[in-house]
């Protein structure tokens, strides 16, 4: 891929990039989220047409218009959501689209099932084709996903992270397959930001940020055995993905973090399952911001403080007083405000109009409400109207439904709606997400005004530069835990890079040595 | 700032209780914002006029082009019955609003479908589909007619008493389904129809002979007391009180849904229920209120026909009320002014079919598929709205 640019309205996703994979190799591409990766991998696989650049298979230059035709050149793409269906059979599931017939039209699935088999003891799949997919585990459903791709003829393989759901055995597993694939000839495309795992499986790796291409870095034996050279690589990686330069941290303004009662302390907290045990605690008047690899226990940490999720193990405290059996109800009365990461499935209703969704979570109080038996459209639409025109919220009228904004003006006012709740621990998880420049800045200084009132701040974030301009302490969370802590004044980019994505864990990469 | 409905044009004077008068910097601080929250606003009465002539008119539109397109596609049928439109819709006229009697008779079937449509859209707004309306009135029913006929006392006192009985009889069958709903995430459609064959087979075994509540008459009990009667309020016809008490508790729905909290919590877990837990409203709590206020209501449909129309409890007295009556609330957008205009055109085509069948020669099944149109025709104004508003998505 030579020259690759692809521009969305206001945002340039990939940037005159350059890519090339030798056929029989793992290819690793490395890059925070953001940094163009599923863009570029988009445009190989015929999904969104690039810009400007051509794309050339085996020296010639070929136009990908679709998936159909990426197939048709022996592009095949496995997708982070599986696109399987759970009550067919593995065979039923591949032949899907493109099912054999014998004589009279009838399904031969038999023959399939015989072609699939083969396929698969040929790379060791160890798939039944006669298995129903819904009762497979996920590590067994990501290799039908592959075998889906082969059977259809891929010759190049493009996984787009496809170890973010899997348990450890099951990534082992996947790697020694990808090895089988490459050494009958095959090529992968391994999409990732776990460096370890890059450097175990990879041949080669390019590393993107912001649209362009950081470098390429050849990936050998010796770094793969030599743990000394294997951290210098992750260090060396983590540094491209992040970048070199750090934003200043700002000036501090207001009085240094009160060391007196903390907003939220969370004490060995977990639900029992992906998140914890965790220990965090933010200070009044202190911003604390969570960083790590998306999929790694920040949504269920909101999910925990919040209230949504039942916290099992350990406690939950807000500003001294032990929440954890709290209603979410209770914890917001108890100046518990949150900015859901996932707006439209968690903050709005978008049904329904601006100013119902402006007072969503107010509604059962004055003055919107007098003792529950009347709800005041006239507050509610003033207090819309305060926000829309605070927050520069782009609409005709508040009695729009919400879905007739844009996502970027539906977060606006979700952003003022919770900051109007005056909180006590604001949670925010991406805040800023989908919003231009400017409001970006008026959110940042709206949470630097909370910190100043001695409010505690909770900033979920997968954008470095927001947290290292913001926070006042960081928490970088791994796999469900506080890999480590520390603050925008002491950053060590390396450090943070290898706790981001776990590569202090090597511990995975030898079973999946082992298991090869 | 062009909010169209409630406060000045852009050319008019601004009040003092908007909250951002001219001139005032844009960024000011949280604790301002929520000063000016606080002050009260003045303009309450007018922005409730404006919000029910908005509701009001947006129902009628739908109601009307829906019908009309309804009738327009039927006419065809009328000749393929062996008569001609303009013959089927002046008898269906004369049936229904041509005189005393036809027009009682339009609003003694409106009666029941007013409380049945009414009860399958409270459910709707809070996302559950209540397809045992015909259950709840038939345990509704029953709750009327045994207290009606069982009970001694004044004659407000004893129907009051008798339609709260059927209120709660059909909000106790409701509660099923809610329980299972709120806690086991049991779909509410199948638990609903099961319910339904229950009270069918309740209802047999109380008024067979030798059942409980067996009457002189083969599939009824006795009749209610005097007292328990819902009166009649256009002699000679039988239109009874039931109708004013439809119409009031219609409009004791609108204020519910769209101007208490607790009507928001119901639209908003209907919208979206994620949300709604992430704002500390707990779904499986409005699930249950939102079943058994709709089961109440149910119940309230057998109530008003045993008290006022029939005077007895009769086994199936009902003629597939609780089944037209999701065809009344989706005619009616689910607004209580809507359901009104619903309830009222589809008792109009019962109260009608009689006089089709005798002028027309077409069999009151036309009925049916009149209302099988106007379901289809909701269908496809949904589907087109939600294309449209699709098409709309995309563009941002």
């Amino acid at each position: 891929m030579r020259g690759i640019t692809k521009r969305y309205p206001g945002v340039v996703a990939n940037d005159a990039v350059d890519f090339t994979v030798e056929s029989a190799s793992i290819h690793g591409l490395l890059g925070e989220n953001g940094a163009g990766k599923s863009t570029l991998m988009k445009v190989l696989f015929g999904l969104t047409a690039p810009s400007a650049g051509t794309v050339e298979i085996a020296g010639r230059p070929v136009v990908v218009n679709s998936a159909r035709d990426a197939l048709d050149l022996g592009i095949g793409m496995v997708q982070q959501h599986f696109s399987l269906i759970g009550d067919f059979t593995v065979a039923e599931n591949l032949v899907l689209g493109r099912e054999p017939l014998r004589r009279g039209g009838l399904l031969d699935l038999e023959r399939a099932a015989a072609d699939i088999s083969e396929l698969s003891d040929r790379y060791g799949f160890r798939i039944d084709p006669g298995s129903r997919v819904g009762g497979l585990a996920v590590g067994a459903r990501q290799r039908v996903e592959i075998l889906k791709a082969l059977y259809r003829g891929a010759e190049v393989l493009i996984l787009d992270e496809p170890t973010a759901a899997l348990a450890p055995t099951e990534v082992a597993e996947l790697a020694a397959l990808l090895r089988r694939l490459r050494d009958q000839g095959r090529t992968v495309v391994f999409i990732s930001h776990k460096l370890s795992e890059v450097i175990d499986l990879c041949d080669r790796v390019t590393v993107l940020r912001g649209g362009r291409v950081e470098g390429h870095r050849e990936i050998g034996s010796a770094e793969r055995d030599d743990p000394d050279r294997h951290g210098a690589l992750a260090a060396e990686l983590a540094r491209m993905m992040v970048g070199h330069e750090l934003p200043e941290p700002p000036a501090r303004v207001g009085g240094p973090v009160s060391r007196g009662v903390p907003a939220l302390r969370l004490e060995a907290a977990g639900d029992g399952h992906r998140l914890g045990p965790i220990d965090v605690e933010v200070g009044a008047g202190e911003i604390v911001g969570v960083a790590g690899v998306e999929g790694n226990g920040q949504t269920e940490l909101v999910e925990l403080v919040v209230g949504v999720r039942r916290c099992r193990r350990g406690s939950v405290k807000l500003g001294g007083a032990d929440v954890t059996r709290w209603s979410v109800r209770r914890r917001i009365n108890a100046g518990v405000a949150h900015v859901a990461e996932d707006r439209h499935g968690a903050a709005v209703a978008d049904g329904l109009d601006l100013a119902h969704n402006a007072t969503l979570g107010f509604q059962g109080r004055p003055p919107f409400s007098w003792r529950g038996l009347w709800l005041s459209l006239v507050q509610m639409r003033r207090l819309a109207r305060g926000l829309v025109n605070r927050f520069g919220v782009q609409t005709v009228a508040v009695t729009d439904p919400l879905r007739s904004l844009s996502g970027g003006n539906q977060q606006k006012l979700v952003v003022g709606r919770e900051l109007s709740r005056g909180p006590e621990l604001f949670v925010a998880a991406q805040p800023t997400r989908g919003l231009d420049v400017a409001a970006a800045a008026f959110v940042h200084s709206e949470l630097a005004a909370l910190r100043r009132r001695g409010a505690g701040v909770l900033l979920v974030s997968l954008e470095l530069t927001e947290i290292l301009a913001l926070a006042d302490r960081i928490v970088v969370m791994s796999g469900g835990r506080v890999a480590g802590e520390t603050t925008p004044a002491q950053v060590d980019v390396t450090t943070l890079g290898r706790w981001m994505t776990g590569a202090g864990q090597t511990a995975g990469a030898a079973t999946a040595e082992a298991a090869a | 700032m062009t909010d169209a409905d409630n406060s000045p044009g852009p050319h008019g004077p601004r009040t003092s209780t908007d909250p951002e008068p001219p001139g005032t910097p844009r960024h000011k601080t949280t604790a301002e914002l929520q000063r000016t929250l606080e002050s009260a606003g003045s303009a309450v009465a007018r922005a409730a006029a404006v919000d029910l002539a908005q509701g009001v008119g947006r129902a009628a539109f739908i109601f009307a082009t829906t019908v009309a397109a309804a009738l327009v596609l039927a006419a065809p049928l009328t000749i393929a019955a062996g008569s001609d439109p303009l013959t089927a819709y002046t008898a269906l006229y004369e049936g229904s609003l041509g005189g005393q009697r036809p027009v009682a008779e339009t609003l003694v079937s409106m009666t029941p479908l007013l409380f049945g449509g009414l009860a399958v859209a409270v459910a709707f707004q809070a996302g559950l589909f209540n397809i045992g309306v015909e259950g709840q009135l038939v345990a509704g029913g029953i709750a009327a007619g045994v207290v009606g006929i069982k009970m001694t006392t004044w004659a407000p006192v004893h129907v009051i008493l008798a339609l709260l009985a059927g209120a709660a009889a059909g909000a106790l069958w409701a509660l099923v389904p809610a329980a299972l709903k709120a806690w086991r995430g049991v779909h509410e459609v199948i638990t609903t129809i099961m319910m339904n064959f229950v009270a069918f087979s309740v209802s047999q075994f109380l008024v067979k002979p030798g059942g409980a509540l067996e009457g002189e008459i083969p599939t009824g009990t006795e009749p209610v007391q005097a007292t328990a009667e819902l009166p009649r309020i256009w002699e000679p016809t039988r239109l009874h009180l039931g109708i004013v008490v439809a119409v009031i508790v219609a409009g004791a729905c609108w204020y519910f849904i769209y101007r208490t909290p607790g009507g928001y919590r119901f639209r908003l877990v209907g919208a979206n229920p994620v949300a709604a837990r992430f704002n500390g409203i707990s779904s499986s709590r409005v699930i249950v209120e939102a079943m058994m206020l709709s089961g109440a209501l149910g119940g309230l449909t057998g109530a008003v026909e045993v008290l006022g129309t029939h005077r007895r409890f009769l086994d199936s007295f009902s003629p597939g009320y609780g089944f037209d009556s999701i065809a009344v609330a989706l005619l009616g957008a689910l607004h209580p002014v809507g359901v009104a205009a619903a309830s009222f055109f589809f008792g109009l085509l019962r109260a009608g079919s009689t006089q089709l069948q005798l002028e027309a020669g077409i069999t009151r099944d036309m009925i049916t598929v009149i209302s099988g149109l106007v379901v289809a025709c909701v269908a496809a104004r949904l589907l087109l709205s939600r294309r449209a508003a699709r098409s709309r998505g995309g563009a941002d």
